[in-house]
């Protein structure tokens, strides 16, 4: 159920003018029983014999079986992807790899609809945003490194880049597919071959994502997808033929992943949580800036690692900012994920609706003060009303540790350098935001900001050749434009 | 016995193919073909002017997208033009150009653009923008993979283009011109023209509305179109064989920004 | 001259009333905000209830060199009676005609409750006089209007001469009596959404009852954009005194459809309260008919044909 803080039932919207549910069907999805792993290019049966359900966070509703991969079953795929790298992936003329890219990033476009609707009842999105942000990104990765698979000596200059072999790529729940694509698109433009573990509670766009390798033709063993949980992961970091790791997902697991090869020789890129700040100054085009907290916070229901969390807004125009954004908060629809209407989908998981309830009620307990607006939540399902949280101070639990949920907490500063220095206070540094008019801040801003991604003006924007990732324990490593093939490669 | 409908070889310009203002054609390959004029050619270059914006405007993943989409509506098309070539290896040279400048399209500012770290408190940075109007005069052979190693890239990083297609072997870019027609390029991005080169190139050459030339296809006396270049500071580009980004730079101008970095 | 206070070249604003800052407005963002709204699909009795709330909030429109009495004569009966074949479909708000047709609009609406409003100061362009654009709308006023639209003198704004705009507003107030009034901003001519908030929070500060996007004889006219950037500012001024401003958004809405999204962009900035034609209104003139097929294909579930709808 919701947060206690939440009142009841009342609607802001008159009934006059409610929007109606505008729900998309789900009929597009034709969705199996069961999943087995898919190794070398078809789907088996795990050898772990274990499947567990994949939950529908909106209705709690099981969606299918799906399998859990042991030690065992990780080692069949890497041997796959192995045996499909030495067996001529990575000779393939590199403009012909590039075709299959290209075949992959047509086929999500023609499919995005149906893609959009799966990803949002596994996962708890809203269709608008896996219709209008996720797929588009998916295919536009695709397409991205589908041209470079035949150009990467213009991405080195006076090297020889070669794959690595075997990549083990683990990724989180938060856009599963477009993570996916993240992990997948550069790798196989590279050249190497692909074992990836989806999401424990989200692994059914990857699994049918199986099914355009099949539509585009690529050879078996090229990208192998091992569905479990935690352990499955483990498996496929520490198997001694994988001679690469991608990981994104939470801090603490990074840093067992960074313990794990440890000594190995294995590549490894990291793309861990966040903590950002978003800055707004008092000559920020207000009612633009709020839109971009609102944005920064409540898009994908803060599960994202570069959530602007942290609002720090200039005092001279905190009251203004403040009404102005719990006035927005009230105009947020939470609900169906498969409405088009709603803004902010269910949680993922009862274990990260747990856990935001729990880092809610420290915020409470420690002293600051909580606003949710009036908001009617559905009976079944994981659910968190849009929270801000005022009078925050730096060392509060809920400004210092990633939440990971629709939870903003907000601080106040008086000059950029304070701003700065708040900001940067934190083992974090995936990304920051700032709000100003003037061009030369914008400039300073993002010179002493110590984060990967700095948004100017607005927030949560992605595109395939723009570079992402952090500093500091918020991972290393860049994925998107060109920087992100080097993870892949081995530069002679 | 079922007589064929026999095709109409037109001029390709702003989209439409229309024939040539002065009404003439000349018989090559077994057909006519329009004989452009030096008023197509104002025509063509008035409709690529036209076009120029907003194909420079779009982002470069659509772009990119476009030229993907040629290179499936030539694929489609793969026998047609094997008839027209007599090479099927032509063919997918031609194919496969489309492929390779189409990736091109998000890449070109990321390898030639920079920032660059200048000794004072200011941001700088270079980026890479279409130079505008195109001259492009096709080599004689091949006469279709010659053109599109030509063609796409100009095209790809926003350019617009009026090409003048090979004098003696003509047909191939028409039906060229009817594969771009239907694969969302904008009317007036790409314009072909067919006919005599000695007296198109002069007048393609001497435009004061065209930015840039490449003269690859030129078999004659190659300096007095470009003293011709001369009179508008024309941009002559004498691109090699193969493809590379480079190719595509040379219709890019460079553009450098500065801006002070403070509080 | 009017008592108002001096305003330096660079503009100040007066400090009573408390007007919020001018600041800026961020293009990319406001767009992306209004193609988003765009995009709510509303449920079917609320469509209803928008489409019948739209014709409540038409000023239909007839601003021609050609216009005439008779001309007049049937959009007064048209704005009296939409619908003659569905007699719940309301009158609009008002009819808006040039100054000279005032009076022939003013005799066939009679007691109806339709208003009758009308342009003045040298509309569309402003290029005249103050004193013969202030005694246009003396005029009118005198005349009768219940309403009278003002342009603003685009020509002075885009100069940098803010004074000039707001103490013209100041003057054509001052001699509105009883009627309200609209201060026409012309957006299409500002360049700018930054510039567009300006001129809004001058006119605002000139005494304006409403303030509209255009005079429909440019283009662009009406936007979804402009329209959320003017119903931001007058927010703004809501917050900050009390006060509020109507908005018109004019020329450029033909569809039905269109009419509904800026009704949801009224809604979700403004909220209900201003879901009155007492502080919105669209300026048209062919929307009236399509908002009155949508209407009848609501309650017959058949799509119309407009041969069956009148043209005035």
């Amino acid at each position: 159920m919701g947060s206690p803080a939440v009142k009841q039932d009342r609607s802001l919207v008159p009934s006059a003018f409610e929007y109606a549910p505008a729900p998309e069907s789900r009929d597009v999805v034709q969705l199996e029983k069961r999943y087995g792993l898919f190794i070398g290019g078809e789907f088996v049966e795990p050898r772990s014999g274990e499947f567990q359900p994949s939950i529908s966070p909106a209705t709690e509703e099981p969606l299918a079986d799906v399998a859990y991969a042991d030690a065992e079953d990780v080692a069949l795929a890497v041997t796959a992807a192995r045996e499909a790298f030495d067996d001529g992936w990575s000779d393939i003329a590199p403009a012909e790899r590039a075709k299959y890219l290209y075949r992959i990033a047509r086929i999500l476009q023609e499919r995005s609809r149906e893609f959009a609707v799966l990803e949002s009842l596994d996962g708890g999105k809203p269709i608008r945003e896996s219709r209008d942000v996720d797929l588009p990104l998916a295919a536009a990765h695709f397409f991205y490194y589908a041209g470079w698979a035949d150009k990467l000596e213009y991405a080195f200059p006076n090297r020889t880049p070669r794959p690595l072999g075997v990549a083990g790529q683990v990724i989180p729940w938060n856009f599963p597919l477009l993570m996916l694509s993240w992990k997948v698109a550069p790798a196989l433009a590279a050249g190497n071959t692909v074992v990836l573990k989806p999401a424990e509670t989200t692994p059914l766009t990857a699994l049918l994502f199986c099914d355009v390798l099949r539509q585009a033709e690529v050879p078996p063993g090229v990208v192998n997808i091992v569905t479990g949980d935690g352990r499955a992961g483990a498996e496929v970091v520490k198997h001694p033929d994988v001679d690469k790791v991608a990981f994104t997902g939470s801090t603490e697991v990074g840093k067992e992943i960074q313990r794990a090869v440890a000594g190995t020789g294995k590549k490894l890129t990291l793309e861990l949580g966040g903590k950002a700040a978003n800055i707004i100054f008092d000559d920020a085009p207000l009612d633009q800036a709020v839109e971009g907290i609102v944005n920064g916070i409540y898009f994908n229901q803060g599960h994202v690692c570069c959530a602007g969390s942290r609002l720090l807004v200039q005092e001279s125009i905190y009251e203004q900012v403040i009404a102005k954004l719990k006035r927005r908060m009230g105009t947020l629809r939470v609900g169906d994920p498969l409405d088009k209407n709603t803004d902010v989908g269910a949680i993922n998981s009862k274990a990260q609706l747990d856990r935001i309830t729990e880092l809610v009620a420290a915020g409470e307990e420690e002293g600051a003060e909580i606003f949710q607006p009036p908001c009617r939540l559905p009976e079944k399902g994981w659910w968190f009303a849009p929270t801000v949280f005022t009078n925050v101070a730096q060392s509060y639990r809920i400004a210092q540790e990633e939440i990971f949920g629709p939870v903003l907490s907000v601080l106040t500063f008086r000059t950029p350098d304070e701003a700065v220095e708040k900001a940067n206070n934190t083992p974090y540094g995936l990304s920051a935001g700032v709000w100003t008019e003037k061009g030369s801040r914008i400039l300073s801003m993002a010179q002493q900001l110590r984060a990967g991604v700095i948004w100017a003006n607005t927030y949560n924007r992605f595109d395939p050749g723009s570079p992402f990732g952090g500093y500091k324990e918020s991972g290393f490593g860049r994925e998107g434009g060109l920087h992100g093939l080097e993870p892949y490669m081995r530069l002679e | 016995m079922r007589l064929p409908v026999k095709k109409t070889y037109k001029l390709y310009i702003g989209g439409s193919f229309p024939r040539s203002e002065s009404g003439r054609s000349y018989e090559v390959e077994g057909a006519n073909v329009a004989l452009a004029s030096r008023k197509d050619l104002r025509d063509a270059v008035r409709a690529a002017r036209e076009a120029f914006p907003k194909w420079a405007g779009m982002t470069a993943y659509n772009r990119g997208q476009v030229l993907y989409r040629v290179a499936e509506m030539m694929e489609g098309r793969r026998e047609q033009f094997a008839e027209l070539t007599g090479s099927e290896a032509e063919v997918n040279s031609a194919v496969d150009s489309w492929v390779w400048y189409a990736g091109w399209a998000d890449k070109l500012g990321q390898v030639l653009g920079s920032s660059n770290p200048v000794a004072g408190p200011y941001f700088n940075f270079t980026v890479p923008e279409p130079t505008g109007v195109v001259g492009v005069v096709a080599p004689e052979e091949p006469a279709l993979s010659g053109l599109v190693a030509r063609l796409a890239p100009a095209i790809v990083g926003g350019n617009a283009v009026v090409l003048i297609a090979s004098e003696h072997r003509p047909l191939a870019a028409v039906t060229l011109a009817e594969v771009l027609a239907t694969s969302d390029v904008p009317g007036g991005v790409v314009n072909v023209l067919t006919g005599r080169k000695a007296d198109l190139c002069p007048v393609l050459a001497g435009h004061m509305d065209v930015n840039a030339i490449d003269l690859a296809g030129v078999d004659g006396d190659r300096a007095e179109l470009e003293r011709l270049a001369a009179e508008n500071v024309k941009r002559v580009v004498r691109n090699g064989e193969g493809q590379s980004p480079w190719h595509a730079a040379a219709f890019l101008e460079l553009k450098t920004v500065w801006h002070p970095i403070g509080v | 001259m009017a008592q108002a206070p001096v305003l330096p070249r660079g503009f100040e604003l007066p400090l009573e009333p408390r007007l919020p800052r001018i600041g800026s407005v961020d293009q990319v963002a406001v767009e992306e905000r209004a193609a988003d709204l765009s995009r709510r699909s509303i449920k079917r009795e609320s469509k209803l209830f928008a489409l019948d709330l739209a014709v409540r909030m038409m000023d239909l429109t007839t601003l021609e060199g050609a216009d005439t009495p008779g001309k007049v004569a049937a959009l007064s009966s048209k704005a009296m009676r939409p619908d003659p074949s569905d007699l719940t479909v309301p009158p609009v708000a008002a009819v808006c005609v040039y100054p000279n047709l005032v009076p022939h609009a003013l005799e066939r609406v009679g007691d109806s409750g339709v208003k009758v409003a009308s342009v003045a100061t040298a509309f569309p362009s402003g290029q005249s006089p103050l004193e013969i654009k202030v005694e246009e709308a003396a005029l009118v006023a005198e005349v009768g209007a219940h309403e009278i639209d003002m342009v603003i003198d685009r020509g002075a704004f885009l100069s940098g001469n803010y004074a000039k705009v707001y103490d013209e507003v100041r003057r054509v107030k001052e001699v509105c009596g009883e009627a309200h009034l609209k201060v026409i901003l012309e957006t299409g001519e500002l360049g700018t959404y930054d510039n567009v908030r300006r001129a809004s929070l001058l006119a605002v500060a000139g005494g304006a009852d409403f303030i509209k996007t255009s005079t429909g004889k440019i283009q662009p006219a009406a936007t979804l954009p402009v329209t959320l950037v003017m119903l931001e500012a007058i927010r703004d001024v809501y917050e900050e005194t009390g006060r509020r401003v109507g908005m018109k958004p004019a020329g450029g809405i033909r569809y039905a459809k269109q009419a509904v999204q800026y009704l949801v962009l009224l809604n979700e900035t403004l909220g209900p309260e201003w879901l009155t034609p007492d502080l919105f209104r669209f300026g048209a003139s062919s929307l009236l008919n399509d908002i009155l097929l949508q209407i009848r294909k609501e309650k017959t579930g058949r799509y119309q044909s407009p041969d069956y709808f009148t043209l005035d």
